[in-house]
């Protein structure tokens, strides 16, 4: 997940050209407090224009107690983002309040239950409540790490190694794979640390993340190198696929692998899952 | 006997048989040091005084080189003395323009030069030229393509005004000096090289002029014929900063992975390969990706050509690149590597790029990385004009590397701000779509379709490989169709091809 | 619609400036200085005052200072000077 500052133009319409699986436009802490308005627009606008092909497209809100949150979630579920991040997630009540504002909408434009929500647990009582949180929801795709601030609320400071983080980490995988949700671990903002960055990629796929969240396209390669796709992956990720064109072919919508029912999320994963094979040079195009 | 008196009527004999004259004596022998004599030398004259004694008239031909790119002072120096001294109609014949040569406005307007031939113009010279400056269309050609016009006639110099940092006083000429007093360098004087070679009368102007015999040098005495020393030939700084600059800009970096991948992947990357890259950011990156991979493969290249980099200095000295063939310096470290580096080899403009030349070094090129301002849906390349019409660019080697190379590959970003790169027709056709083989932009790579066989390998490596169409449609889903250009009726402009043919023509932009 | 001057957007390259103040005659009058004028100034002087017809926005003298914009960029900062001209926010409160 590639955070996007949402106030900088060149770079939302440049994203998705660095092939994250996700892309998320910032409105919270890299818009100023002068410049919301403006940065809520050009999301809007740009959600609404521009072709991300089969990124996955989130949009990190400014919380409900601030006077731009509300604004915020209209003006993304009108755009059609796929996912709302809600930053610094304390409790179930305040997913609820979220869902209840994106449902407002959805309601109003007709497209009920389009959007996702993904939570970012920024202090210690957002992790002691992380599995109430990834429950909260029947939208609620995943919960994230945010550690800058959580670290601060320990009273601590980042180090390399990451031990301080290490409960916080442990409890969202947790909480995460209970609910039968994604964990996305924190940023790394050396950019200039490429190896310390590395070994946290790999400490954090290894304590069972699904993904990490980068600040800048040159740390995507690394990430991807990790996590690139096993075998297993993509031989399921390569039925999913088969059974969308045999439902094509029969001119049906439903899709089902082994009597299952497919939603639409696990599909745009299983088509991730070949891109990123196909990227690794680990299967071919024709091949499939 | 057999004096040398009693053999007179023999020696008269056989200089009779022979036509020639029987020796009468000497003249005087000169007994001053001739470590005196060697600081100073007839050919040594102020500017002024060389341009009289070159017999330059109205409506001749001038040649000049550009090696201190944004440095150079000679044009603008000798330009200037030229109008000062009345001169009028002069055809100036540079191997190529930037920024810098602003001031050959106002002498265009007054007269003195009324015709150009150029790789390339830049800056508000290059825009008025667009508007419509000058009545006689300026000529654009290639290195490759200068090198030959000068030496088959097309292009005729009457008297040439090279800069080099440091002469003789015979005219023995270098683009550096050894000497303590040096002032600048620009290191090779490869587009030189033809001018000084083929030129009616040659006029070196240096700021350090050393005792002879000034070796090794680039400019051979013989081909001089003044030599004059100035102030400042040109600021060394403005070549290019010395420091080997990684770039930051991440779509130069995705770009330059993308080249290298192609590279890595086309079949030519093997021992002993031979590569050139331009000297854009992400021409610089890819070369920085594709000597890791020389390294992890443990494959070295023979040589490295063109416009010489520090990077390519670099990868010389870590033995990953055998020989450096250098025609331009792009920066110092490469100037000062050409200076003390003998596998580093200075070469002329002819035996870099000329397509008659059959030992010119881009014969032997296996990959060539080639930046653009356009590429069109027939893989023409345009890097001359730019979208808006106005000149903003030079050919520089362009069509001569593409045409000769195994693999030719071209980077540009899809578009540049709001300014798409891929279109359907170039601007201004340069280089043939015919020569081109890859075209890397970060929304996809597109193979000529001539080569599908490459095409083949690259998509088995697992490369995003597209139609080029597929390329400007998506473009202009991004920015919207570009409304036409505002061309005018004038021919601003002739873009000849490296053979001597006309290729295209540039028209006036009206405002 | 009362009309205060206002400002939105940055000189950065892919964006606009967007400058509106009250109009001096009846109308919008857009002064457009573009990086791309010759192939997209009629373009986007055209999503300008799209944008701000749409709004509601008739009468107002409109600076643009476009370093190369998408049309979805100029909507989004035309739409927000409008927003700081007028007090009149697009999205509920």
């Amino acid at each position: 997940m590639m955070f996007v500052p949402g106030n900088n133009p060149a770079m939302m319409q440049d994203a998705f050209i660095y092939g994250p699986d996700s892309i998320m436009l910032d409105l919270e802490d890299s818009v100023t407090m002068a410049e919301k308005d403006t940065a809520r627009l050009l999301v809007h606008n740009a959600l609404k224009t521009i072709d991300y092909g089969t990124t996955e497209m989130v949009v990190r809100i400014n919380p409900l107690n601030t006077p731009y949150g509300k604004k915020d979630i209209e003006a993304v579920v009108k755009a059609g983002v796929h996912v709302i991040r809600m930053p610094k997630t304390e409790t179930a009540d305040e997913v609820r309040e979220v869902e209840a504002e994106i449902e407002k909408v959805e309601r109003e434009i007709g497209c009920l239950g389009r959007t996702q929500i993904m939570a970012a647990i920024e202090s210690t009582l957002g992790v002691i409540n992380a599995y109430d949180i990834a429950i909260a929801s029947k939208r609620m795709m995943g919960i994230a790490l945010g550690a800058e601030d959580y670290s601060a609320n320990l009273k601590t400071q980042r180090s390399p190694e990451g031990i301080e983080l290490l409960l916080a980490r442990q409890t969202i995988v947790v909480a995460a794979r209970a609910a039968g949700i994604d964990a996305l671990d924190t940023v790394y903002s050396n950019l200039n640390d490429m190896e310390t960055f590395r070994k946290e990629v790999e400490l954090i796929k290894q304590l069972g993340f699904d993904g990490k969240s980068i600040i800048n396209p040159r740390q995507i390669e690394v990430v991807n190198e990790v996590f690139a796709p096993k075998e297993k992956d993509i031989q399921k990720a390569l039925t999913i696929l088969a059974a969308i064109k045999e439902a094509e072919q029969r001119g049906s919508g439903v899709i089902a692998v082994n009597g299952k029912m497919v939603d639409r999320p696990v599909v745009i994963r299983a088509q991730r899952t070949i891109d990123l094979a196909i990227a690794s040079g680990i299967i071919n195009k024709e091949d499939i | 006997m057999n004096s040398i008196k009693d053999r007179a009527a023999l020696i008269k004999n056989a200089a009779d048989t022979m036509g020639k004259q029987t020796f009468q004596g000497t003249a005087d022998k000169n007994n001053t040091a001739r470590t005196e004599l060697t600081a100073q030398g007839a050919k040594v004259v102020t500017l002024e005084e060389a341009i009289k004694r070159t017999g330059l008239k109205d409506g001749m031909t001038i040649s000049f080189h550009h090696h201190f790119r944004g440095g150079d002072k000679v044009i603008n120096m000798v330009v200037a003395k030229l109008a000062e001294m009345g001169f009028k109609n002069l055809h100036l014949a540079s191997s190529s323009l930037i920024d810098v040569h602003e001031p050959l406005i106002d002498h265009i307007k007054a007269g003195v030069i009324t015709k150009i031939s150029t790789s390339g113009l830049r800056g508000n010279l290059a825009k008025e030229i667009s508007h419509g400056l000058m009545e006689e269309p300026v000529v654009f050609r290639s290195h490759g393509g200068r090198g030959s016009a000068i030496a088959n006639g097309d292009l005729h110099i009457d008297v040439a005004f090279l800069g080099a940092s440091s002469a003789d006083p015979m005219g023995n000429a270098c683009g550096y000096s050894r000497s303590e007093n040096a002032k600048s360098i620009c290191g090779s004087l490869g587009y030189a090289l033809p001018d000084a070679q083929y030129a009616d009368k040659v006029v070196i102007l240096t700021d350090d002029l050393v005792a002879y015999p000034n070796t090794p040098m680039s400019i051979s005495e013989r081909n001089v014929d003044y030599v004059v020393v100035v102030d400042s030939v040109g600021d060394s700084s403005k070549i290019a900063s010395g420091a080997i600059r990684d770039t930051k800009n991440p779509r130069d970096i995705l770009l330059a992975q993308q080249a290298a991948k192609v590279i890595i992947n086309s079949g030519y990357f093997k021992q002993g390969f031979s590569i050139q890259t331009g000297s854009g950011g992400a021409s610089l990156a890819a070369v920085k990706f594709i000597r890791q991979s020389m390294i992890d493969q443990g494959i070295t290249a023979s040589f490295a050509l063109g416009g010489i980099t520090a990077h390519m200095v670099k990868m010389h000295e870590e033995g990953l690149i055998e020989r450096l063939i250098d025609v331009q310096s792009f920066d110092k470290v490469a100037a000062e590597s050409l200076k003390s580096d003998p596998m580093h080899q200075e070469v002329s403009a002819n035996e870099y790029a000329s397509y008659d030349e059959p030992g010119s070094a881009t014969h032997s090129l296996d990959i060539v990385i080639l930046s653009a301002l356009e590429v069109d849906v027939d893989f023409n390349v345009n890097v001359l004009v730019g979208s808006d019409g106005i000149i903003r660019g030079a050919i520089g080697g362009h069509p001569d590397t593409a045409a000769d190379s195994a693999l030719s590959i071209i980077v540009c970003p899809l578009l540049r701000g709001r300014i798409p790169c891929v279109v359907d027709e170039v601007t201004t056709h340069i280089t043939p779509g015919s020569t081109v083989d890859v075209v890397v932009t970060e929304y996809g790579i597109a193979v000529n379709p001539r080569r599908p066989e490459l095409a083949e390998r690259l998509k088995k490596a697992g490369l995003n490989i597209v139609e080029i169409a597929s390329l400007r449609d998506r473009a202009n889903a991004i920015i919207g169709t570009p409304a036409p250009l505002p061309f005018g009726d004038k021919v601003v402009g002739i873009v000849m091809n490296r053979d001597g043919s006309v290729m295209d023509v540039i028209k006036n932009i009206v405002d | 619609m009362e009309v205060k001057n206002a400002v939105a957007g940055t000189l950065e390259s892919g964006d606009i400036l967007i400058q509106i103040a009250p109009a001096n005659t009846a109308g919008l009058h857009i002064e457009l200085d573009s990086t791309v004028a010759y192939q997209f100034g009629k373009q986007i002087e055209a999503v300008i005052a799209e944008t701000l017809q749409n709004f509601g926005l008739t009468d107002a003298e409109v600076k643009a200072t476009d370093k190369g914009a998408l049309d979805c960029t100029i909507r989004a900062r035309v739409t927000a000077a409008a927003v700081r001209a007028t007090g009149k926010d697009v999205w509920a409160d």
